[in-house]
């Protein structure tokens, strides 16, 4: 299959994705039981006209289908509707939050990449080794270990008891210039070490066993009976094709992190998509829940679409798939 | 292996399979004693499960209600509470035995109904792997593998509200996709066997060749699977939980971890309310994996022989 037709393949597949999103978004809102405005009214204690008021704010005395129409329009201009508490427009909402979470699950994927699959590579070529034995069971707890604790733990520790972090949010307030960029890292540092904690075993995990894989191919065994050095069998002719599943899986698990990061702004109450949803579960805040599952899935389903054509240049084998 | 050496009576072409099946297992077993994780994982867990089972009989209900309970409030760890007490004066040991068997029931069923979902839809799907069923099925897994599972159970549980039940649902529902394509790659593989076709030629269906012939071959996978599934399963009630979308009518260790950080154990230094669950649910998940591993091993002997 040529190139152009695999881009173009996985395109229209992301592109029914988004659609298949958008369609659940719809329906999980309106046709599940739990009837949103219902749970709304009875927390609220709302009276029978504010309800009917509310319902037709939102649109749902109308028909499904054309309820239905008016939603694709409206979410497909940008238009995610107004939140239930304050009033204000989802979509400007969640783009006020976007910064610290881009901000937070960036570094966090770049760090827990890294770092993790340093030590696969390590672990994975020099297998049994002390550095495997304790990386790989280290990476295994790290894996057990819900990141939501992990972070309140840090919490208790490095911020109650010995005082050296803010306990929470994005900055002090009051700073300018750079002591504003050191008090901003300074907040950022233990949701970040939490993160990245909580993901780097992963893919530690991962390229360890990839590494072992592609040592036992038959490739590798020529390149050596051919006399190349111990490193360059590793840099030249392991490490790229181990490379290749954990790639996938870095943009597999964005979606996972993405959800890491959720809980860990909640704990660390970090200002962003993930202290948002919080706030809006809370309140039962139903359209801000709504956009902030559709972005983030779109985010998520562009990450792949990502992964996939890159991934297709890196390994041509896979587009005859 | 000794298999060889009964003399087999021939009772019946079933009896004939099931003692095959049986030799399997015992083989299976022995070469899973010898992986010292598995057996270290295996003992832990079968630690906890007694716990989650025997111990909430010995509980007085009223102990662990916030309304009857009647120890010291926040009291830290001493020989009469060994984990302290809670904000409502409940023990937080008591708390711990009873959260096990809520955390390893939502576990073991939000995996099974992983594996049921998972199961059916990735054997379908490998069974007529390339026909149009396939590739529609297909296409269901894949949406569900990118969608962001953490988003879609906040918005689920939101709207269908935070019960013991809900929450096992929502888990099983946002987790079968990656058994469901584990399952369709071993499927497409197991069905272009000689004996599918052997089977076939004597007039075997859909339905036989699916549940007699493709599930048995898949199933060795699927168990592994499942038993990875289980810790999973922990771990995203406790992100739930601590989200605030736990089950509300039950404890759970993530239940715990959740009224702890809600009632400020993290400024106050309330260490031993916070710790417990956290290391319980780590050494659970951990053993669930180490014993998915090893299963792994023993069940794909490709592994094995490294």
């Amino acid at each position: 299959m040529g190139a152009r037709r695999y881009v173009f393949r996985k395109v229209i597949q992301a592109i029914a994705t988004l659609a298949f999103v958008l369609t659940f978004n719809f329906f999980l809102f309106r046709v599940l039981p739990g009837d949103p405005v219902g749970l709304l009214a009875r927390s609220q204690r709302l009276s029978e006209a504010d309800v009917a008021a509310l319902q037709e704010q939102l649109g749902l005395d109308q028909p499904l289908g054309s309820q239905y129409v008016t939603y694709v329009r409206e979410t497909l201009t940008g238009n995610l509707g107004v939140s239930l508490r304050t009033a204000r427009e989802v979509t400007s909402t969640i783009w006020s939050r976007v910064w610290p979470t881009v901000l937070l699950v960036g570094l966090g994927t770049l760090l827990s990449t890294v770092i993790g699959i340093w030590i696969g590579i390590k672990g994975g070529w020099r297998r049994g080794s002390a550095f495997d034995t304790t990386t790989l069971y280290g990476s295994l707890a790290l894996y057990s270990i819900p990141e939501g604790w992990l972070g309140m733990l840090l919490l208790l520790v490095l911020s109650g008891m010995l005082g050296l972090f803010p306990a929470g949010g994005y900055e002090s307030g009051g700073e300018t210039g750079v002591a504003r960029l050191v008090d901003v890292l300074n907040h950022l540092f233990l949701p970040l070490l939490t993160l990245t904690l909580g993901y780097l075993g992963q893919y530690a995990i991962i390229m360890r066993s990839s590494m072992i894989d592609v040592t036992h191919e038959d490739f590798v065994m020529s390149a050596r009976a051919k006399g190349v050095p111990e490193y360059q069998v590793r840099r030249r002719h392991v490490v790229p094709n181990a490379f290749l599943p954990t790639f996938t899986l870095i943009f597999l698990n964005f979606g996972f992190v993405l959800g890491g990061a959720i809980v860990v702004e909640a704990v660390f109450s970090w200002p962003g998509l993930g202290l948002l949803t919080y706030e809006a579960i809370n309140q039962l805040d139903y359209p801000v829940i709504q956009g902030v599952f559709l972005l983030s899935s779109a985010a998520v389903i562009a990450f792949n679409l990502a992964a996939d054509i890159t991934y297709g240049y890196l390994d041509p084998r896979v587009r005859e798939a | 292996m000794a298999t060889g050496e009964h003399a087999r009576e021939l009772r019946s072409p079933r009896a004939l399979v099931w003692q095959r099946r049986r030799d399997t297992a015992v083989a299976h077993w022995a070469t899973f004693r010898r992986n010292p994780q598995g057996m270290v994982g295996l003992a832990v867990l079968t630690f906890f499960v007694l716990v989650a089972v025997i111990g909430p009989l010995f509980i007085d209900p009223a102990s662990i209600e916030p309304a009857t309970a009647d120890g010291p409030l926040l009291a830290p760890p001493s020989l009469e509470y060994p984990m302290g007490t809670d904000n409502y004066g409940r023990s937080v040991l008591l708390l711990m035995v009873q959260g096990a068997r809520i955390s390893l029931l939502v576990g073991f069923t939000a995996a099974f109904g992983t594996m049921l979902i998972g199961s059916s839809i990735g054997i379908t799907a490998g069974y007529f792997g390339g026909t149009r069923v396939d590739s529609m099925l297909n296409g269901v897994t894949n949406w569900f593998l990118v969608l962001p599972w953490i988003a879609l159970a906040i918005a689920l549980t939101s709207v269908i509200g935070p019960t013991l039940v809900n929450v096992i649902i929502v888990i099983a529902i946002t987790s079968w996709a990656s058994t469901a394509r584990v399952v369709r790659s071993q499927a497409l593989s197991v069905k272009e066997r000689p004996f599918i076709e052997r089977s076939r030629a004597l007039g075997a269906g859909h339905l036989h060749l699916i549940t007699r012939h493709v599930l048995p071959s898949v199933f060795p996978i699927l168990f592994a699977n499942a038993v990875l599934m289980i810790a999973l399963a922990i771990l995203s009630e406790t992100t739930l939980s601590i989200l605030g979308l736990g089950p509300a009518n039950a404890i759970s260790w993530g239940r715990i971890i959740d009224d702890s950080f809600s009632a400020g154990a993290l400024s106050a230094g309330w260490w031993w309310w916070l710790i417990p669950p956290g290391v319980a649910i780590m050494f659970v998940t951990l053993s669930f994996t180490m014993v998915g591993f090893a299963l792994d091993e023993v069940l794909s002997p490709r592994l094995r022989t490294r």
